[in-house]
C-alpha cells in the first residue's frame, strides 16, 4: 500500500513504516534526464557491463541479454556508454531534445 | 577458500533488492556498489542503514528502493541496530519461531563508518555478529553538502577544508579503516572498487559466507562532491585502483593478501587530474603536495606488500591445506 497524498496521520502506517517493499519503481526518475543513451542492438557483443556499471538499474535485461535502456528511470548520467568497449560502441549519448517524440 | 566467481549473465538474474527509482544522484558510485554486492547474496537480506545519502535517497517518504526489510535508526548506531537484529533472528530461530533464512547487511557511508558509528561498528566486530557491514566510500560528508571525515583523502578540498590562500585542502592523510577492522580478529575483512565488479562480487560472496562479522570498503565517487563529469564514475575507480590509491586487498583470518596487482602503476597525477577537488594542487607551491601524496601511496603500497609475506602461511601449512 502507497500512502496517498495528503493522507491524514490516521491513515498511514505507525512509525513512519512503509510497508510496500520497492515501491520506488512507481517514482520515475527519467525526467532528470539532459542526455540520453541510444542503445544500438546491431553493435551489442552482450557483455553486460553496462547492466553491471548502471547506478539506477536502467538497463534492462531478459534471459541474460540487453534488450534496452528502461527510460522511466535513466538519468543519463552517460556511464554505460563510457563503459561499452570501444570495439562494440553500442550506447551513445545524445541530446534528450534530438530524441524525438516517441522517448 | 576457492569461489567460482557468477557470470554477468548469473548476476542480472538474482533477485534485485535495490529497485530503479531511487534518488540518488545521477553517476553516484553507491548504488553501483550496492547493486553488485547485493547480486552476489546468497539468501534473502535484511539491510540497516546509516544516516547518508544512501538513506535518505532510497527512502523518501512514502517511497522505499528496497524490495527487502530495510531499517534506519540513526546516525551513529547502525551496527549495534543490525547486531540486534541478527541476535533476535537466532533467538527465534532457537525458538522455531522464524523459519526462513536471511544475510544481514548493515551499510554506511564513510561519515557514518570512519567517524560516527565507529563505535557501534567495533562493538558489533568484537562481539562477533553474523553481519556484513558494507561502507561506502566517498571521502566526505557528500549528502550535507561536503564536509570533511576522516575519509577525506590528503589534499582534496571540501567546504570545511576548502582550498585557498592559506589552506591546500585537508592536510590530514586518511584513516586506514581497513587495518582498523582487521585489528579486531574479524574472519574477513576487504577492500573493493565497482570497476573491478569480479573482484568484488568475489569479495562479497566471501563476505556472505564468513562465519562472524565481515567488513567491506568500497568506493563509491561521487559526482558533486569530488567535482567530475558524472560519466567518469567506474574510470575514476578504476585510476584509484590502477594508481594505487585504492588498493585492492583483503584479510582473511588475519592474511592479508592484494588481490590486483596494476600490470603497470600509473602515478597518483592520473587519479587526481579530473577531480575538481584537487584541482588546486596544480598551482605553484601546492605541487609539491602532490608529490607527497605519491609518497604515502607508495608507502602504503610496500606496506602492504610486506603485511602479505609477513602473515602469508608457512610452506608446509599451504601445501596441507
Amino acid at each position: 500500500m502507497t500512502v496517498r497524498e495528503g493522507a491524514g496521520w490516521k491513515e498511514i502506517p505507525r512509525g513512519g513504516l512503509i510497508l510496500e517493499p520497492g515501491n520506488a519503481v512507481a517514482y520515475e526518475t527519467g525526467d532528470w534526464r539532459t542526455f540520453r543513451p541510444v542503445w544500438h542492438e546491431d553493435r551489442c557483443i552482450q557483455c553486460l557491463l553496462c547492466w553491471v556499471y548502471c547506478p539506477d538499474a536502467a538497463i534492462e535485461v531478459k534471459d541474460g541479454k540487453v534488450t534496452g535502456v528502461d527510460y522511466r528511470y535513466c538519468k543519463g548520467c552517460g556511464i554505460c556508454a563510457t563503459e561499452c568497449p570501444d570495439k562494440a560502441h553500442a550506447l551513445e549519448m545524445i541530446r534528450e531534445e534530438e530524441a524525438g517524440a516517441d522517448g | 577458500m576457492s569461489l567460482k566467481v557468477k557470470s554477468l549473465k548469473e548476476l542480472a538474474a538474482a533477485p534485485q533488492w535495490l529497485t530503479p527509482g531511487h534518488r540518488m544522484c545521477a553517476g553516484c558510485g553507491a548504488p553501483i556498489a550496492m547493486r553488485q554486492l547485493l547480486a552476489a547474496a546468497p539468501r534473502r537480506v535484511v539491510v540497516g542503514c546509516a544516516t547518508g545519502c544512501l538513506e535518505v535517497a532510497t527512502t523518501i517518504y512514502p517511497y522505499t528502493a528496497w524490495r527487502c526489510s530495510f531499517i534506519h535508526s540513526a546516525f551513529e548506531n547502525t551496527a549495534a541496530t543490525m547486531s540486534g537484529v541478527e541476535a533476535a533472528y537466532r533467538s527465534l530461530r532457537r525458538q522455531a519461531r522464524v523459519e526462513a533464512d536471511f544475510v544481514f547487511v548493515a551499510v554506511g557511508g564513510d561519515g557514518g563508518t570512519y567517524d560516527i558509528g565507529l563505535q557501534s561498528l567495533s562493538g558489533m566486530l568484537e562481539r562477533g555478529h553474523r553481519v556484513v557491514y558494507v561502507c561506502y566510500d566517498n571521502g566526505a560528508y557528500m549528502n550535507t553538502g561536503v564536509q570533511r571525515s576522516s575519509a577525506t583523502p590528503k589534499g582534496a578540498a571540501t567546504t570545511t577544508c576548502p582550498a585557498g590562500e592559506a589552506s591546500p585542502g585537508k592536510r590530514q592523510p586518511r584513516k586506514d579503516l581497513l587495518a582498523v577492522a582487521s585489528a579486531h580478529g574479524i574472519p574477513y575483512a576487504a577492500q573493493a572498487a565497482p570497476s573491478h565488479w569480479r573482484d568484488l562480487v568475489r569479495k562479497a560472496e566471501k563476505a556472505f559466507r564468513a562465519e562472524g562479522p565481515a567488513f567491506l570498503n568500497i568506493l563509491a565517487p561521487c559526482p558533486r562532491g569530488w567535482r567530475y563529469d558524472t560519466a567518469q564514475t567506474i574510470e575514476l575507480t578504476r585510476l584509484a585502483v590502477e594508481t594505487c590509491f585504492w588498493p585492492l586487498v583483503e584479510v582473511e583470518e588475519g592474511r592479508w593478501s592484494i588481490t590486483f596487482r596494476p600490470k603497470k602503476k600509473k602515478p597518483l597525477l592520473d587519479f587526481l587530474k579530473p577531480q575538481g577537488r584537487f584541482r588546486h594542487l596544480f598551482e605553484g607551491q601546492n605541487l609539491k603536495m602532490i608529490e607527497e601524496m605519491q609518497r604515502e601511496v607508495d608507502e602504503n603500497w610496500r606496506r602492504l606488500e610486506a603485511l602479505e609475506r609477513l602473515t602469508a602461511p608457512a610452506e608446509g601449512l599451504r601445501r596441507s591445506s
